[in-house]
């Protein structure tokens, strides 16, 4: 009896199966490492190889206003502003929408086949490629865009500040909206229920119980968003216009961090060139993950409540 | 009374303005997104046909170019991404969803949220120095892995969502009869949770297939066919971006062609998609 009991004993737990699962736990905890090594490596190459802008040119380079890289000068503002003007224009054009959609899905239709159409027309918005977007703006929009500009008196460049923004607010929507509609849906209903049954109607529902109550989450929103935009590459690249000049209106064509490192990077033939563009993306990558990491803080507190 | 009457029809008037409004603004969106299915398939499908498929882009002046080469690049390159970044996502979505809490596991998806925040062209950047300097030349490898970077977040999290969903005794129950680890988790777990993971790896793709920042500075772009990952490689969305910024109709035409393809193949993976969580009931 003890033989046969110690033999299965022997079996299930052979040092062969031991082995494979220690193995097995090592190879996820690898995984894991592998992501945080990757993340951290992101960072230090970029600050890596932009030591010699940072070097040469100091912090300077934050706001000087001229970018000349045949005569060897590289100031950032006009991509700052450039990047700053079209983020922050197209979040301003996308708002009223993304919280109608939110509001619409979170609170007026909660199911139903309105719903499903709508939100399924909202991931479909997300997924078109951006460049098929840039394609679309480019020979769509820019005409458009160049009419108004006509009737304003500006110059009809059609590319420009303006036309990139209005892609980008297309482009964003979805994210602001389908946050927004699950922070609506996590406003507890006896607070609903409590405001009707007090002979509420339901745009004061929404103003006074809803608002007050997702407006953390409505900022952790915008931030998001914001956060996509400023890395958004293509479709920007296509119709801003692609010029180094210091923009002065949201009319005039203009250059935003992203587009300029895709235009510029291959073509970057001095050390200061390239590293100047990498620092580029160095600001890039650390505004946007200030940005997320904030945001994201914020939806955790949210949902903990 | 009278004016207390007068207040509640004014409210009531008020909610039912301000719901029109909700909806009406809520409904705006799809005009621009028909707006482009639509043109683009206009424009697009009469440039489709056979020599589209199966030639190369002819120069300037010459009719009967296709893409075939940035259909073959395309596949090769979101292939391989995929190969590199569906054993890794899956199995750190495990280690995260296995270990809840502590410390390590807390850096861990900090850096998963870093990754999927970080935009696209820098991850070109960063692969540029990783891979595309040592080797001396861009090539498709460059590309895939860039892509994978990007897939990697989203492969992570679904498979992390998905398995904090599967209730514990199931796992339990595989540990008390005496399975080893590795068995409960690929044997039990993972097939449970298998609709859900294999939705987040579709739609990493649909994500990466139409990607082309990243590959500006990696795959590059290549007018002829090549199977080499070792050389630079043409993909569809950079066909599609080098093709309409240039001043040339022809190309404008080819450009509109992959666009019709590419557009379709990313909204079917979507669609696809969705009716596979449909059908088994997936919370993404």
């Amino acid at each position: 009896m003890k033989a046969v009991w110690k033999k299965t004993v022997w079996k299930t737990f052979s040092y062969k199966k031991v082995r494979a699962e220690t193995a097995f736990k090592r190879t996820l905890f690898i995984t894991a490492i592998v992501m945080i090594i990757v993340a951290l490596g992101v960072f230090l190459t970029l600050l890596i190889e932009s030591i010699p802008s940072i070097k040469s040119l100091g912090l300077k380079y934050l706001w000087n206003r001229t970018w000349d890289p045949v005569s060897n000068v590289y100031g950032a503002l006009p991509f700052l502003l450039g990047t700053l003007l079209t983020s922050f224009l197209a979040l301003l054009i996308s708002i009223p929408f993304s919280y109608a959609i939110a509001i619409y899905l979170g609170e007026f239709k909660t199911k139903g086949w309105l719903h499903g159409f709508l939100k399924n027309i909202v991931e479909l918005v997300a997924a078109v490629p951006s460049v098929i977007y840039g394609f679309w703006a480019l020979v769509v929009l820019v005409p458009m865009v160049r009419s108004l500009e006509t009737k304003v008196g500006a110059a009809p460049y059609g590319v420009g500040i303006l036309t990139a923004s209005l892609v980008l607010a297309v482009m964003i929507i979805p994210y602001a909206a389908s946050l927004g509609r699950e922070l609506i849906l996590m406003v507890p209903s006896e607070l609903k229920e409590g405001a009707y049954s007090l002979g509420a109607t339901r745009y004061e529902v929404l103003r006074q119980v809803i608002l007050p109550y997702t407006r953390s989450g409505v900022l952790a929103g915008l931030l998001l968003s914001l956060g996509r935009a400023l890395g958004e590459t293509m479709a920007v690249t296509m119709v801003i216009g692609n010029t180094s000049i210091l923009p002065n209106s949201i009319f005039s064509p203009g250059n935003t961090m992203a587009s300029v490192i895709a235009n510029e990077f291959t073509e970057a033939d001095r050390t200061v060139y390239l590293s100047a563009l990498i620092e580029l993306g160095l600001v890039l990558f650390v505004v946007t993950v200030v940005i997320n990491i904030i945001g994201k803080s914020i939806i955790k507190r949210f949902s903990h409540e | 009374m009278n004016s207390t009457k007068k207040r509640l029809q004014f409210r009531i008037t008020m909610s039912k303005i301000f719901e029109g409004i909700i909806t009406l603004f809520a409904f705006l969106i799809t005009i621009p997104l028909i707006a482009i299915i639509f043109y683009v398939l206009k424009t697009g499908l009469s440039k489709i046909n056979r020599n589209f498929f199966t030639n190369i882009p002819q120069p300037v002046g010459e009719a009967g170019g296709g893409i075939a080469n940035a259909l073959l690049g395309s596949l090769l390159i979101v292939l391989i991404a995929a190969i590199i970044a569906v054993p890794i996502g899956i199995l750190c979505g495990i280690y995260l969803s296995e270990n809840k809490k502590g410390k390590f596991s807390y850096y861990s998806r900090l850096a998963v949220d870093i990754l999927q925040g970080v935009p696209s062209i820098v991850i070109g950047i960063v692969i540029y120095f990783w891979l595309v300097k040592p080797l001396g030349t861009f090539s498709a490898l460059s590309g895939s892995v860039a892509l994978a970077i990007m897939m990697l977040p989203i492969i992570i999290r679904s498979t992390e969502e998905t398995l904090k969903l599967i209730p514990s005794s199931l796992k339990e129950a595989g540990l008390a009869i005496g399975l080893p680890y590795h068995k409960v988790i690929l044997k039990i777990i993972v097939p449970c949770g298998f609709s859900g993971i294999l939705s987040g790896v579709m739609l990493a793709v649909a994500r990466v297939a139409g990607e082309t920042a990243p590959l500006l500075f990696t795959a590059f772009g290549n007018p002829y066919i090549t199977t080499n990952i070792l050389k630079p490689m043409q993909s569809l969305p950079l066909l599609i971006f080098n093709y309409a910024t240039s001043p040339y109709d022809e190309w404008h035409d080819l450009a509109w062609g992959a666009s019709t393809i590419l557009l379709m193949w990313v909204l079917l993976l979507n669609i696809t998609t969705k009716l596979i969580t449909k059908k088994w009931k997936v919370q993404l």
